[in-house]
């Protein structure tokens, strides 16, 4: 059996970042320019990273699948950044921010990194701030805060409903400054397609020329990932059309452990699926649950006449109306976590009281709020969603309650990292969504921001170095390396392989067949027999894939389908893996609920005595099911609970 | 309830860069009106598949508004006709029954087809390149506080800062001009503290920059300002004049 060294730092839980860093090893400046670093992906993390490890002098080679480096799916995010910084006095810490990220995770993430996380938070604030990012402020000229889920006091700096988007650009901008510097080199519409080992440690990757169809070689003495999470294996989710898993994948074959990977975060409030040519899922902000009223008719022929379109849901009086999020948890009522109000909402979906044509969508209802507040107070709150699911939907949620239902959102599973984000490759490293270290099995909202930057400004400059320390007398190795020309032969042949099924079937709809086999089997609500179901099906799916997918045009020219291809591939192995995951951990937590495992009200039962750790599966050849290495969680400072939100 | 049109569509299909393009002309028959515009190309892409056609090639990511990677000039308007929304949120209810929908990709010279649908927006990074930051190392700056930026000019700055960086406005403007793009990030750095260290040189960069491109010189016709999908101003323009002005004076 393999072991598992995460090398947390000795001493108390406060002390370990400060000791690490004072201990560490480091690289003198004339070493760092003989050292080459490739960074994939610039969303917050890989922007970042790039541009902080091309500002100390290394040489960075940054890959991206899109356009320009500013369009990765971290820009997308909404709601805000997370930091410890106490502006509005109101006791917050950075204990504080690491106890409420601990707990928010269902006691699964490792208390050394999320304390380390909570402890860099204030200078990713700093940081932004000084680049020039147009955070909120207060008439005073100061910075200004609102609350989240999750937390007593406000600790979420924000920019409008486009935080994501400002704090990308803002790390776009350093990375802009350091490619015109010559530090970064920059390779945009490229798609990584494997790793290239060499004695033991990752020593560079195998990239295609999205444009021109050509394999290319890429040497590094170090690569970092940071290539987001696989929410998309979901087919229909919040994600951008083109986030992925595929270099997660590839690493995962190549040796790194993959962690977690059943912990995947459904957000509640996101617009419905409206028909079966959908591509993705608009997500509508946390927020909104302050004002707005959650519901479903109470009478099953009022759910069946307003998904007829013979009733509207403003001709149903009070009493016919079901508020089971205020009637469940009175002491939380609509603001209760994440994966609480998406499993209510299902729950009354399956029992037949769900609205919309489909039937799978409640109410989301700000009538009350607006006859309290006024609509123009409401405007001024939720003015922009609101506009957004005007575009969408084609109707005013100012005058009739909006629809919502539950979509997969994050993913907090990911590749295994140590506490130096050091994958079980050496020399390959996880940054971000694509790692799996911060947020257990569930993320707090604002975090995902936190953490990302926190990985690429603050801890990887420094982790890395501990291992490049190493590294300075390697020369630069020649990309005609016979692992190099190996792995480029085996990309190749993936390719070929695929192109020459030349089957009946698109890529998109054997997607969308994995898709409902997740959503159905390995998403909100799961149990064992579902979770053996969804095994048999994906090896199906696989089988199906494999032998009669079709993509025209030719692999070696610019092809979407064929890019598209490659990804379900791995998507499908992702499936295979999350029920895997699911099925061996019997328990729930966070976002992860096995049916068989719930209280007597129907809440989440956690086990702590059976399954206290991180579930690390070691890739054990094709079409074999994978190795379960544990990594034990020991909680030394905290004392675990059990949630609960009724009272 | 769910309403479906028929619609004819004239697409844009181009080899690659150097090949001679020519419009190709599509059917397509009961497209929910709910569905998006790209869902529609979607649709249109999975029939080609299912007649082992090649499909038409586009750039989108995130379907929703903000990444700005969907292009499209639609029956003549940079991401169609409805106002305030990106390609990804035009959806087909606004299109009649039986309409032909005209679609190309961006025609700006500094802005090369790729493929199809797929034009090269390089261009817009390396403007940034020559100076849209603040000239700031990771680690060693001040406290986010320290410095007090009274909320009128962070708004402002907030409501330049919200360019996504799609190209419509060069795609508009009959000049080929970059002025609302290169005015906004200028604008936004402008009004900040932080960035006003830099103002001068940074304005005189980033215009050699879109000039050597060959972007071409604003008009003041405001064609931009009408398609910005995100309401960038004009007034931003005038404020980056402002700074170029005072620059060059200064020189």
């Amino acid at each position: 059996m393999s072991k598992i060294d995460a090398k947390i730092p000795q001493g108390a839980l406060a002390e370990k970042w400060s000791n690490y860093k004072a201990h560490q090893k480091l690289v003198n400046p004339a070493n760092k320019r003989r050292l080459d670093i490739i960074v994939v992906g610039t969303g917050l993390a890989g922007a970042s990273a790039a541009a902080s490890l091309g500002e100390m002098g290394f040489n960075v080679l940054n890959f991206c699948i899109q356009d320009s480096p500013r369009r990765a799916h971290s820009i997308a995010a909404q709601g805000g950044i997370n930091a410890a910084k106490n502006y509005p006095n109101d006791g917050d810490s950075v204990y504080r921010l690491f106890y409420d990220t601990i707990k928010g995770g269902d006691y699964r993430a490792r208390e050394a990194n999320v304390y380390r996380l909570a402890e860099v938070s204030n200078s990713i604030i700093d940081q932004c701030v000084a680049q020039g990012v147009p955070f909120a402020r207060e008439y005073g000229g100061l910075l200004d805060n609102r609350s989240f889920g999750g937390a007593q006091v406000s600790r979420t700096f924000y920019a409008k409903g486009q935080t994501g988007q400002q704090l990308l650009l803002g790390a776009y901008s350093a990375l802009s400054r350091q490619i015109s510097k010559g530090s970064v080199k920059m390779y945009t519409r490229y798609e990584m397609l494997d790793v290239v080992i060499i004695e033991g440690r990752a020593r560079g990757i195998i990239a295609r020329n999205l444009v021109t169809g050509e394999i290319e070689r890429f040497f590094a003495h170090a690569v970092v990932i940071g290539t987001g999470g696989y929410g998309n294996t979901f087919f229909l989710s919040t994600n951008a059309m083109g986030s992925n898993g595929s270099v997660a994948m590839q690493a995962y074959k190549k040796g790194a452990y993959f962690a977690n990977p059943c912990f995947a975060q459904i957000h509640p409030t996101c617009i419905p699926v409206h028909g079966e040519f959908q591509s993705k899922l608009t997500l509508m902000s946390e927020s909104l649950r302050n004002d707005g009223r959650i519901w479903v008719p109470k009478k099953k022929e009022d759910a069946e006449a307003i998904r007829a379109g013979k009733l509207k849901p403003t001709d149903l009086k009070e009493e016919d109306r079901d508020y089971y999020l205020e009637r469940r948890y009175p002491a939380f009522g609509n603001l209760v976590p994440r994966d609480v109000a998406s499993r209510a909402a299902k729950e009354r979906c399956d029992a037949g009281f769900g609205i919309n044509s489909t039937g799978l969508a409640v109410y989301l209802d700000f009538s009350d709020a607006i006859n309290r507040l006024g609509k123009h107070v409401v405007e001024e709150k939720y003015g922009n969603l609101f506009q957004m699911y005007e575009k969408i939907v084609d109707e005013n949620p100012y005058e009739t309650p909006m629809m919502i239902y539950p979509a997969i959102h994050y993913t907090m599973g990911g590749i295994w990292v140590d506490y130096e984000l050091q994958t079980s490759i050496p020399g390959l490293f996880a940054i971000g969504e694509a790692n799996f270290s911060d947020h257990g099995a569930n993320r707090l909202g604002a975090s995902a921001l936190m953490q990302g930057l926190a990985d690429g400004y603050f801890v990887l400059p420094y982790t890395i170095q501990n291992y490049l320390a190493d590294q300075i007398q390697v020369p630069r190795i020649s990309t005609d390396a016979p692992e190099f020309a190996e792995a480029e032969k085996a990309v190749e042949d993936k390719i070929q392989k695929l192109m020459n099924i030349k089957g009946k079937r698109s890529v998109d709809s054997l997607h969308k067949e994995l898709g409902l086999v997740m959503w159905d089997f390995v998403g909100m609500a799961r149990n064992k027999e579902g979770l053996e179901a969804a095994l048999v099906k994906i090896k199906a799916i696989r089988k199906k894939f494999w032998s009669d997918v079709f993509i025209p045009g030719s692999g070696d020219l610019q092809n979407t389908e064929l890019e598209k291809a490659l990804r379900v591939a791995d998507f499908i192995e992702i499936g295979y893996l999350m029920a895997l995951d699911g099925l061996n951990r019997e328990e729930s937590c966070g976002g992860h609920f096995r049916e068989e495992y719930q209280t007597e009200d129907g809440e989440a039962l956690r086990r702590d005595d059976k399954f206290s750790y991180a579930a690390c599966w070691k890739y054990a050849g094709e079409n074999q099911d994978p190795e379960l290495i544990k990594e034990p969680l020991d909680y030394e400072f905290v004392v675990r609970q059990q949630r609960n939100y009724k009272s | 309830m769910e309403k479906t049109i028929n619609i004819k569509l004239k697409i844009w299909r181009q080899k690659n860069a150097k090949a001679k393009g020519a419009f190709e002309i599509y059917k397509l028959d009961n497209i929910s009106t709910d569905t998006s515009f790209l869902e529609m190309l979607d649709i249109l892409n999975e029939q080609l598949v299912s007649e082992r056609k090649e499909p038409i090639v586009f750039d989108h990511d995130c379907r929703e508004g903000i990444c700005g990677m969907c292009s499209l000039y639609i029956n003549g308007h940079p991401h169609g006709p409805d106002t305030e929304v990106t390609t990804c949120q035009l959806h087909m209810r606004k299109f009649r029954d039986g309409e032909t929908i005209i679609v190309e990709p961006w025609r700006s010279r500094a802005f090369p087809v790729i493929q199809d649908l797929m034009v090269n927006r390089n261009a817009y990074d390396q403007i940034i390149q020559a100076g849209g930051y603040v000239s700031v190392n990771t680690g060693g700056v001040p406290d986010a506080n320290a410095i007090a930026i009274s909320k009128p000019n962070a708004d402002e700055a907030m409501d330049a800062a919200s360019c996504i960086g799609c190209g419509a406005c060069a795609a508009a403007c009959k000049n080929g001009s970059a002025m609302l793009f290169v005015a906004a990030k200028v604008s936004q750095l402008a009004l900040l503290p932080q960035g006003k260290v830099e103002a001068a040189t940074r304005a005189k960069a980033m215009i050699a920059k879109m000039d050597e491109l060959g972007f071409g010189n604003c008009t003041n016709t405001g064609a931009c300002e009408a398609e910005c999908p995100k309401k960038v101003s004009i007034t931003h323009i005038a404020r980056l004049n402002r700074e170029f002005l005072c620059a060059k004076l200064k020189d």
